[in-house]
């Protein structure tokens, strides 16, 4: 672009700058998914207020700071968006390239995990502690990692115009490789993160248009499992009592049914405008355990009321509103089955964390994206906004 | 333009990324219906369950408040002792969880480390005591007997003792003024029950676990009123028990005082003088049984006769209430209620009942003259009776020629009775009663208050009874299978007893009827009743229902609620038999079987109206009776197996007489002296701050009216001279005659 003729700004303006440059029509800032960038920095936000209530009265975990979680959150909030920028900066594409070595970084650091390297923070032996108080969730990655390998795979042969849709080896491979980390996971054992990358599993399959023998055929896989576990009598009756504990509190009322029980009365209890942030009894009280991560809804629920605890719905529906967009849009196989996956994780994530503290769900140890405190959580959603604008800022423009 | 670019993929896609969107948001709306219906639909539900969990409550007791006598002296008030408590709720946020402050305390209190933290933890079905009963939210007393020394330490240094307070609190204290302990009438306290604590739950006045309630007496009867209103602060707390706000706050009200018609001194002097009469009384031979007399047990009552208040009430034996104070040992316990204590709980006023013997008299000669005959009639007093071959004796087997009814109750002549009573009996029917039979002697009997309650402010008061044709129907009901069992005829007394009960025993035969005109056979009463009955002939026929409290007094002294008298009815009796009963029972006290023991008395001055009885009790030495009554005071003293009425209790009456109207042996009266002269009208002044100006006391000294304290008794050279008509009289005025009958 150059200025008009017969008449220099330059004298007058400066050159375009950095900031025009991004202002300008055609410029990447532009044309990023807005609606998806701010409903994720709002659901950030009210995460950190949520989080900041409460844990500001838990002496016993913030050391006597009662901002030390509201800081770190909003720090792991900074972390993420830069996170999200590096990612659009480099390109989803670009990634591609990469997909290999992520791989064998993720599998490498779930490995890792398993090793006295690793600990376990709520019976879940998840976590890398990295020292200074920081510790990191290797499965949040995975998800990122399982969907890029999958992609990369199942679309590469229909991207090139080789296929219309990945044969049964593609398909059969791409599988193999998402199972590999997936049993790694399962043996610390992280079974939320496991169901959760069923759920990209499936996702993914659907998007690249594999098969219908092998989408049924995971689900029938799925489904027969769970029976024949129970059919078996594999799992111990306590341990079908704390996961059916979310309908019926009474069969783990110290343990699970406790947990559900509290979450219910602290939603229950917030009516349609809630009792105020900080003012909320069950969770000044703090009867509600691992409120500022896995429950952090129910914060949300007392305090903010149906108003708040919907605006969250609603802004979440934002999110995947968009990103269900993206991945129809974009013009690759290999863009819309990313898209689809980072959906099918966004979707049940929410919906089993949501469902969970409103006693629909059984209890699993997953956060609520963006709101839920927690680094590895927070930087793995927010690198996944980064793939779907990178997604949508790299398609060719239509109009 | 269609938004879907041309991306050259398959519809298979296409369709299957609108089937994701489909999924992913009903999803969202499955989120979004159930959070509208938990929050909106059954919002109110989970609020009220929020509340629930979040509020404890905290109960700060009420003071109790004092049990006073009629001028103001404390008979049961609080004394203020220094408890150091402390918080668990505090302790437990410590990451210790207090053990440091708590062993700091220890040094402090000189205890054991363990012996403090062992104070404050929680029962359970696990813990061995010491351990702490309450409410966890509760300050838990470590002890109630810190000095002023260890308390200053531990609250100058508050920081170092966190969560520890010494805090001044009252704890219930009975002072026996004067030395009267007043045991029975005041009652006492003990913890509530987990029953009462439920109950109390959800009412305006909840219990503390720790909290004391009246059991008897007084402290029962006015327990409400005494106890005044806990305090209840509730508080928010975390689900650790951390409290983390305050949400409701109402303070204490203090209980109020009861003011009651108890005069301290005349307590001090009845209890002191049915003690010595029991202790003299056991002195006594008893020919009967040829051993002393075992004078077990006893009460004596004194009575405004206008009121019917209870001016002082003793039981022996009795105990020291103080002993229920800070939880009754297991030793005080077993003291005051096994075996072989003899029941010293028991108000032997109100809940000891035994046949009157001649007291009773009063009642048939009412009778009679209310069946038609003329009190002033003629009626043979021979020495004994005869009904078919049973022969029914006058006392000592003495005749007294023809007498009046009320030279009958002079010289207490039984056989008059006998006749007029087994009269009444044929005249009913005898066996066969006609079906509207007057039986005045029984109806008389229930019109003078007896085989009922009196109505008295004091809980488990016993009726006694009157053996009438309905009671005795039930009784053989009740009791004939037993009878008809161990009934044998010509065997041992018992045996052939229990054959004719079995056979008749519910038929008032001739023999009952005799019997119970004397106060014998299956009469009871108790001696409340007779105080009653005798402060109504005194009153001109009023039964007074007895009251010892006399008013509730506010706190700050300026509600004053007085309790007024009420009445059962009225004596069957026109004012000219009283007068007569009135004259006869006065001449009990200069000539007949009373005189030997008020001489001396200033019969012009006060007179003293006086009827005395000796019940016979089966397998048991002879019960001693004793009513008497002046123009303001009535008192009856009984002591089982004590000997004769004027014997064993003539001289203990006398002496409390003696202290209330200030009289000297001789009959001298000193008012200053004089502990009641007349009946305390006014109530004490409780000051706004509740200190109460009350008059000191001292002990009674039962020397004070001593003319020679080693003279005996002037009994023989008092004798008031006999009616010139009857001079066979004076022998029955005559003493000393210990073992005598009335």
């Amino acid at each position: 672009m150059t200025a008009p003729h017969g008449f220099s700004v330059s004298r007058y303006a400066p050159e375009r700058g950095t900031l025009a440059k991004l202002a300008a029509r055609d410029s990447v800032v532009r044309r990023l998914d807005w609606p998806i960038l701010l409903s994720a920095l709002a659901l950030s936000f009210i995460g950190a207020l949520l989080v900041w209530s409460a844990t500001r009265g838990r002496t016993e975990l913030n050391n006597g700071d009662p901002y030390y979680f509201l800081f770190r959150h909003v720090l792991n909030t900074g972390i993420g968006v830069a996170l999200m920028i590096g990612t659009i900066w480099l390109g989803h594409r670009t990634l591609r390239g990469a997909v290999p070595v992520l791989y064998g970084l993720s599998i490498v650091l779930i490995l890792a995990v398993l090793t006295p390297l690793g600990a376990t923070i709520n019976g879940a032996h998840a976590w890398i502690v990295v020292g200074g108080g920081f510790s990191l969730q290797p499965s949040e990655f995975v998800k990122i990692t399982i969907i890029l390998v999958m992609a990369m795979l199942l679309a590469a042969k229909v991207d090139a115009g080789d296929q219309i849709h990945p044969d049964h080896r593609t398909v059969a491979k791409a599988l193999t490789l998402a199972a590999l980390p997936m049993g790694i996971v399962m043996l610390m054992p992280d079974l939320g993160s496991v169901m959760v990358m069923a759920v990209i599993v499936l996702g993914v399959l659907l998007a690249s248009g594999a098969s219908n023998r092998w989408v049924l055929g995971l689900i029938g896989a799925g489904i027969g499992g769970a029976v024949l576990v129970t059919a078996l009598g594999m799992l111990d009756e306590y341990q079908i009592n704390r996961f059916a504990a979310f309908a019926n509190p009474d069969l783990d009322p110290a343990g699970v049914g406790y947990n559900t029980n509290q979450a219910r009365i602290a939603i229950g209890s917030g009516g349609l405008l809630g009792a105020g942030l900080f003012k909320g009894s069950q969770t000044t009280g703090q009867f509600v355990p691992e409120q500022q991560t896995d429950f952090v809804f129910t914060v949300a629920g007392e305090e903010l009321g149906f108003v708040g605890a919907g605006l969250i719905l609603v802004l979440l529906g934002v999110v995947l509103w968009r990103a269900c967009r993206i991945a129809r849009e974009t013009t690759e196989l290999y863009g819309t089955v990313v898209a689809a996956g980072i959906i099918a994780w966004f979707a049940f994530q929410s919906f089993e964390n949501i469902g969970m503290t409103l006693g629909i769900m059984p209890v699993a140890g997953l956060p609520l994206p963006f709101v839920s405190y927690g680094g590895s959580s927070m930087f793995a959603v927010w690198v996944a906004i980064g793939l779907l604008q990178s997604i949508r800022v790299q398609r060719p423009m239509t109009a | 333009m269609s938004n879907i670019p041309e991306t050259g993929r398959t519809p298979r896609v296409q369709i299957r990324l609108v089937v994701i969107q489909i999924l992913v948001f009903s999803l969202l709306l499955t989120l979004g219906g159930r959070l509208w219906y938990l929050q909106i639909r059954n919002g109110k539900e989970y609020t009220d369950e929020a509340k629930n969990n979040h509020v404890q409550q905290v109960v700060q007791p009420a003071v109790r408040g004092s049990l006073l006598d009629a001028r103001g002296v404390p008979l049961a008030d609080n004394e203020t002792r220094l408890v150091v408590s402390a918080s668990r709720t505090d302790l437990m946020k410590m990451k210790d969880r207090g053990k440091t402050v708590l062993t700091r305390l220890a040094g402090v209190l000189d205890m054991k480390p363990d012996e403090v933290i062992n104070k404050i933890r929680l029962c359970d079905s696990k813990t061995p005591k010491p351990c702490w009963n309450g409410s966890p939210y509760q300050p838990i007393p470590v002890t109630d007997e810190a000095t002023t020394q260890q308390a200053l330490q531990i609250r100058e240094r508050a920081e170092d003792f966190p969560g520890i307070t010494a805090e001044p609190t009252a704890v219930r204290r009975y002072p026996a003024p004067g030395k009267s302990r007043t045991s029975q009438v005041l009652g006492y306290l003990s913890p509530v029950t987990d029953a009462e604590i439920e109950k109390a739950k959800d009412t305006d006045s909840p219990f503390l676990r720790s909290d004391q309630i009246g059991r008897s007496g007084l402290e029962r009867t006015y327990d409400k009123e005494l106890r005044g209103k806990a305090g209840v602060t509730r508080y928010e707390v975390d689900n650790l028990g951390r409290v983390i706000g305050q949400a409701k706050n109402d303070p204490a009200i203090p209980g109020s005082n009861v003011v009651t018609s108890i005069d301290a001194r005349v307590q001090a002097v009845a209890e002191w003088e049915l003690h010595n009469a029991m202790v003299e009384a056991r002195k006594v031979h008893d020919k009967n049984t040829s051993e002393n007399y075992k004078a077990d047990s006893g009460a004596v009552v004194v009575m405004e006769n206008k009121t019917g208040r209870i001016v002082a009430m003793a039981s022996q034996p009795d105990y020291d209430p103080n002993a229920w104070v800070g939880g009754i040992s297991a030793k005080d316990y077993a003291a005051l209620t096994g075996k072989d204590s003899n029941f010293p709980l028991l108000n032997r006023a109100i809940q000891g009942q035994a046949a009157p013997g001649s007291i009773f008299k009063v009642i048939p000669t009412t009778a009679a003259v209310n069946a038609g005959y003329d009190f002033n009639g003629r009626y043979p007093c021979p020495s004994s009776y005869s009904i078919g071959n049973q022969v029914f004796k006058n006392f000592e087997s003495q005749g007294h020629g023809s007498i009046t009814l009320g030279q009958a109750l002079e010289v207490s002549c039984d056989t008059v009775y006998y006749a007029l009573s087994h009269q009444q009996w044929q005249k009913d029917g005898g066996m066969k009663p006609k079906k509207n039979a007057n039986d005045w002697f029984y109806k008389t009997a229930h019109q003078f208050g007896l085989g009922a309650e009196t109505g008295i402010d004091l809980p488990n008061e016993v009726t006694g009874r009157v053996p009438d044709r309905k009671w005795k129907q039930d009784f053989w009901a009740d009791n004939k299978d037993y009878w008809c069992r161990i009934g044998k005829k010509g065997g041992t007394y018992v045996q052939q007893l229990s054959y004719e009960n079995c056979l008749e025993g519910n038929l008032m035969r001739a023999g009952d009827s005799v019997n119970y005109s004397i106060g014998q056979g299956d009469t009871l009463v108790t001696p409340i009743q007779m105080a009653t009955i005798y402060a109504a002939i005194a009153n001109g026929g009023t039964l007074w229902n007895p009251t010892v409290g006399k008013a509730i007094v506010s706190p700050d002294g300026k509600k004053v609620t007085e309790i007024k008298p009420t009445s059962h009815g009225k004596l069957p009796m026109d004012t000219k038999t009283q007068a007569l009963i009135e004259e006869a029972l006065a001449g009990v006290a200069t000539r007949g079987t009373a005189a030997w023991r008020f001489g001396g008395w200033p019969q012009d001055k006060i007179p003293m109206h006086a009827k005395t009885g000796t019940a016979e009790v089966y397998g048991k030495q002879t019960t001693s009776w004793f009513a008497t009554y002046t123009k303001d005071y009535a008192i009856v003293m009984t002591i089982a197996q004590g000997g004769t009425g004027s014997g064993a209790s003539g001289p203990a009456v006398r002496n409390i007489y003696d202290a209330l109207y200030g009289l000297d042996d001789a009959g001298n009266q000193d008012l200053k002296r004089a502990l009641l002269p007349q009946p305390q009208k006014s109530l004490p002044k409780i000051e706004t701050d509740g200190s109460i100006d009350a008059p000191k006391i001292k002990p009674y000294d039962p020397e004070i009216g001593k003319i020679d304290p080693n003279a005996p008794p002037k009994a023989p050279d008092d004798t008031p001279q006999a009616d010139p008509d009857k001079p066979d009289q004076q022998e029955l005025a005559g003493p000393p005659a210990a073992w005598r009958r009335d």
